[in-house]
């Protein structure tokens, strides 16, 4: 519940339909895409101005009531549950395209748009918003800018950090501030930077300017078919090692490519172990001249089978079936929990045959596809939330592998955010002082801790409660480290 | 943070003690860039001796390497790889190292086109102002566990902590590189860059100055032939040597700078139009970089021209100062600025005033 003169002023600033209070009415905001987590919050405030967002954060800043923004609700780490004392502050109207300079390539726009929005806007110009999450018809830009969302073709055009030129946001004292600006580096700290990713722990995004980029001429994908998800490993290696910087380089597990033949039909190799999509795009000489050297380097890998696109057709066709891969485990299993680990990719084939290990240990089905490029992990672990306990050893399993992530030198979340899903990560991924740090950037902003509280970085005594769960378990890792 | 290390101790041990004795530290690599940002007065700290490349794995697109590592010995054991740092950080003079190159967060002519220093880091080391020893990021291409201090590191000239090691992002050195010259006006050539900028060609640099602009192609034989054939111009020997010589200020437009005549740096959204400014021009990164020598600038106006076009201005280097070198921050993000700085070095040792009002 809110208090009555909170809820009085919030009344003021916003008409009736703009303010959710009732159960019924807040419900579709208990979770976001991972629905493990779920909360309901005191209220939901759906402005439509800058001003009224100005205005709510003032309100709850003097009142110290929490605040979640929010954009889409695709996240992964529940980075947009509620507070249950909070308002949840939902910039979904905010959904203008303020101006496209071709001549400029950027485009700025309301933090609301959908992601995919701003490359159908460019389209005319022929260009585009690089970053292409695979949640793209539905999150948001403010979403991207949280999480600092990355997408297929982030191995060659970079993450959301390096797309995005200016952030216009309000702090959780209803301050107007602006990070970047439209030139290629701003005075001071790279504020802008720690925008990026920061899970709206820092300010409210109210507007945003992103680097567009020129579409490529031409594009075409290869299909490589390989007999051991090892041997799939081996090659993204062995790519790399070429020279070759793909525009898009992920890796699918038979797992994964049955599950989504049942239903898009992308007539991928069943047989095979494990595929490798792997594109090329530029100029139509630079294409064949890279493919020619992608299909060298996969045949000396070991690949059983190669197809390469004869069409657009075809190379979206091929693409098909990856783009439908989270869905596509969401039917044949009543649900599935997504690990986001990054890891060295000379690690891939060890990690990916320990999660096989574990699979069977667990007696849980995953389903691996990746960003393979980047060594971005994302086995999917499939469960059934309705047989009792199924649901803690999928924590548990996920668990490990993020702890497997961390141990070969990787992280726990690569692009979907630490949110609440990954606390306890970010308490074996960190030394205290470094969580001191977060914490201190966290107060540099806000230093009541309104915005988002609980998600990102935890706590110090957060982290000696998972200590203490540890040592339950019996598996207390690195024993020779501090506890706190 | 690897403990145990005997330089990196006895580091965190002098900044407990200089926090302690609250004593300003003057950090310094190779000093090729001590002319940029406001001066430090402070006790010297060195961070040469600790160098060395601490793991490269060219398959991993990543090197990690300490803080007082010469910048041209890192580059050196990339080329022998094929590979290279893709910002193509400037020297300005022998002996840049690899912690001033971070802390400078200076990036040369390929920037627009493949990014800036911070769009390649991935992690950092650092002795922050209390003396502790801090890891943040990693060697992976994508992390976001945590805030990105990073980048935050990037740029911040020593003021938040002492980069004492750099994991950072290798790319392939392109296959072929041409540079071709054309004879146009500075309005006609930051039109023509910024509309070959929004085609798919593989620009990767360019240079206006008196009355030519150079660009660079780069990428594989065919793309470069082919877009030699859309846009013309004339072939340009020695490419190599001019881009490093715009990289380092080494071209002769910077010539009476080396006498001391200030340079202005104009950082500005890329289609700012072309503005006489009170001296010479030389416009970089498809237009949003405008190097000004101006003895007579008016700061004030530069600042608000700059302003104005979407940026800030700097007054890069100069005998006599008779400017503020940064531009100035608007006010809530000078508090900011101000209560980051507290976080890391709440006593403001490390490099103060090194950032003018910012730190
Ligand atoms: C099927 C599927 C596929 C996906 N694929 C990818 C992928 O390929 N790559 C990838 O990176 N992610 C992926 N995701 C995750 C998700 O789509 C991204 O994290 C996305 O950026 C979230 O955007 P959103 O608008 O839904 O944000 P939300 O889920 O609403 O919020 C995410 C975070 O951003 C904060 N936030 C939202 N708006 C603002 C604002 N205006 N100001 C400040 N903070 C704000 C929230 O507080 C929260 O912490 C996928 C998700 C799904 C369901």
């Amino acid at each position: 519940m809110l208090p009555p003169s909170v809820h009085a002023q919030l009344a003021a600033i916003l008409p009736g339909e703009a303010l959710l209070t009732a159960p019924e009415a807040t419900r579709p905001y208990e979770c976001d895409g991972l629905t493990l987590f779920r909360e309901l919050p005191a209220a939901v405030a759906l402005p439509d101005t800058e001003a009224q967002v100005v205005a709510i954060l003032r309100a709850c800043h003097a009142a110290r009531v929490p605040v979640v923004a929010r954009g889409a609700g695709t996240g992964l780490s529940g980075g947009a549950m509620p507070h249950k004392d909070g308002v949840v502050l939902s910039l979904a109207k905010f959904r203008r395209i303020l101006a496209i300079d071709p001549l400029a390539r950027t485009a700025v726009v309301q933090p609301g748009v959908r992601n995919l929005a701003i490359s159908e806007a460019a389209a005319a110009h022929n260009l585009y918003y690089a970053p292409d999450p695979s949640s793209q018809i539905a999150c948001t830009i403010a979403g991207n800018v949280a999480e600092n969302a990355g997408g297929v073709h982030c191995l060659k055009y970079g993450l959301t950090v390096h797309n995005v030129r200016r952030v216009r946001g309000v702090t959780i004292e209803g301050e107007v501030v602006e990070f970047g600006n439209e030139a290629l580096d701003a005075p001071g700290y790279d504020l802008l930077a720690l925008i990026n990713g920061s899970e709206g722990l820092l300010a409210v995004i109210t507007e945003i300017t992103v680097k567009l980029t020129p579409k490529p001429q031409f594009a075409q994908v290869a299909l490589a078919a390989f007999a051991t998800i090892e041997a799939a490993g081996e090659a993204v290696g062995k790519v790399i090692a070429e020279g070759i910087i793909p525009g898009g380089l992920e890796l699918m597990d038979q797992a994964a490519t049955r599950a989504v033949e049942q239903f898009v039909h992308a007539n991928y190799p069943l047989d095979a172990a494990a595929i490798l999509l792997v594109e090329s795009d530029g100029t139509p000489e630079e294409v064949s001249a890279e493919m020619a050297d992608i299909k060298r380097v996969l045949t000396d890998s070991g690949a059983t089978e190669i197809r390469v696109s004869k069409d657009e057709a075809q190379r979206l066709l091929f693409w098909s079936g990856r783009k439908a891969a989270f869905p596509a485990a969401g039917r044949i299993s009543p649900d599935y929990y997504c690990i986001d680990g990054t890891i060295p990719r000379k690690a891939l084939s060890g990690v990916l045959h320990k999660i096989a290990e574990w699979s069977a240990e667990y007696g849980l089905r995953v389903a691996n596809v990746f960003h393979a490029g980047d060594g971005n992990l994302h086995p999917l672990i499939l469960y059934d939330a309705n047989v009792p306990g199924e649901a803690d050893k999928t924590i548990a399993f996920g668990d490990r592998i993020l702890d497997l992530c961390i141990e070969v030198g990787g992280t726990v979340t690569g692009e979907h955010g630490v949110g609440v899903e990954k606390l306890r990560g970010a308490c074996n991924q960190f030394a205290p002082a470094e969580l001191e740090r977060f914490l201190g950037i966290k107060r540099a902003f806000d230093p009541h801790a309104l915005l988002n509280p609980g998600k990102a970085v935890p706590t110090l005594a957060r982290c000696a409660e998972f200590g203490r769960m540890h040592v339950h378990g019996g598996e207390l890792k690195h024993a020779e480290l501090p506890r706190y | 943070m690897t403990a145990g290390d005997p330089i990196l101790e006895r580091w965190q041990e002098r900044v407990r003690a200089a926090h302690a004795a609250r004593t300003p530290l003057a950090i310094r690599g190779g000093g090729t860039k001590a002319f940029y940002g406001e001066p430090v007065a402070g006790e010297p700290f060195d961070t040469r001796e600790y160098a060395g490349i601490v793991d490269y794995e060219p398959t991993e697109l990543v090197v990690t390497v300490r803080a007082g590592t010469l910048l041209a010995d890192v580059e050196r054991a990339l080329a022998s790889e094929g590979q290279m740092l893709a910002f193509e950080p400037p020297h300005f003079a022998p002996g840049a190292t690899v912690g001033g190159t971070v802390a400078a967060g200076l990036s040369g002519p390929r920037r627009p086109y493949a990014g800036a220093v911070r769009d390649h880091m991935l992690g950092v080391r650092i002795v922050d102002g209390r003396g502790e020893a801090l890891a943040f990021g990693g060697r992976v291409m994508k992390n976001v566990a945590g805030f990105d201090v990073t980048r935050l590191m990037t740029g911040a000239l020593g003021t938040l902590g002492i980069v004492a090691e750099a994991s950072i992002k290798c790319l392939p050195v392109p296959r072929v590189e041409a540079t071709r010259a054309f004879e146009v006006s500075a309005d006609e050539g930051i039109r023509r860059v910024n509309e070959w900028g929004g085609k798919p060609l593989p620009l990767s640099a360019s240079c206006f100055a008196g009355g030519r602009l150079l660009v660079r192609l780069s990428g594989a034989a065919a793309a470069v032939e082919s877009a030699i054939a859309k846009l013309g111009g004339e072939a340009v020997a020695e490419g190599a040597a001019f881009w490093a010589s715009v990289r380092d200020h080494a071209h002769p437009f910077f010539a009476s700078a080396r006498d001391g005549a200030p340079v202005w740096r104009l950082s500005v959204r890329s289609t700012a139009p072309y503005a006489d400014l009170g001296g010479e021009t030389l416009i970089e990164w498809g237009g949003a970089l405008r190097w000004l020598v101006a003895p007579r600038a008016d700061a004030a106006k530069l600042r608000a021209w700059a302003w104005a076009n979407g940026g800030h201005a700097t007054l890069f280097s100069a005998q006599e100062r008779a400017a503020s070198a940064l531009h100035p921050l608007p006010g809530p993000l000078a508090g900011l600025h101000a209560r980051l700085r507290a976080e890391f070095d709440p006593r403001g040792i490390l490099n103060p005033g090194r950032m003018g009002a910012v730190a």
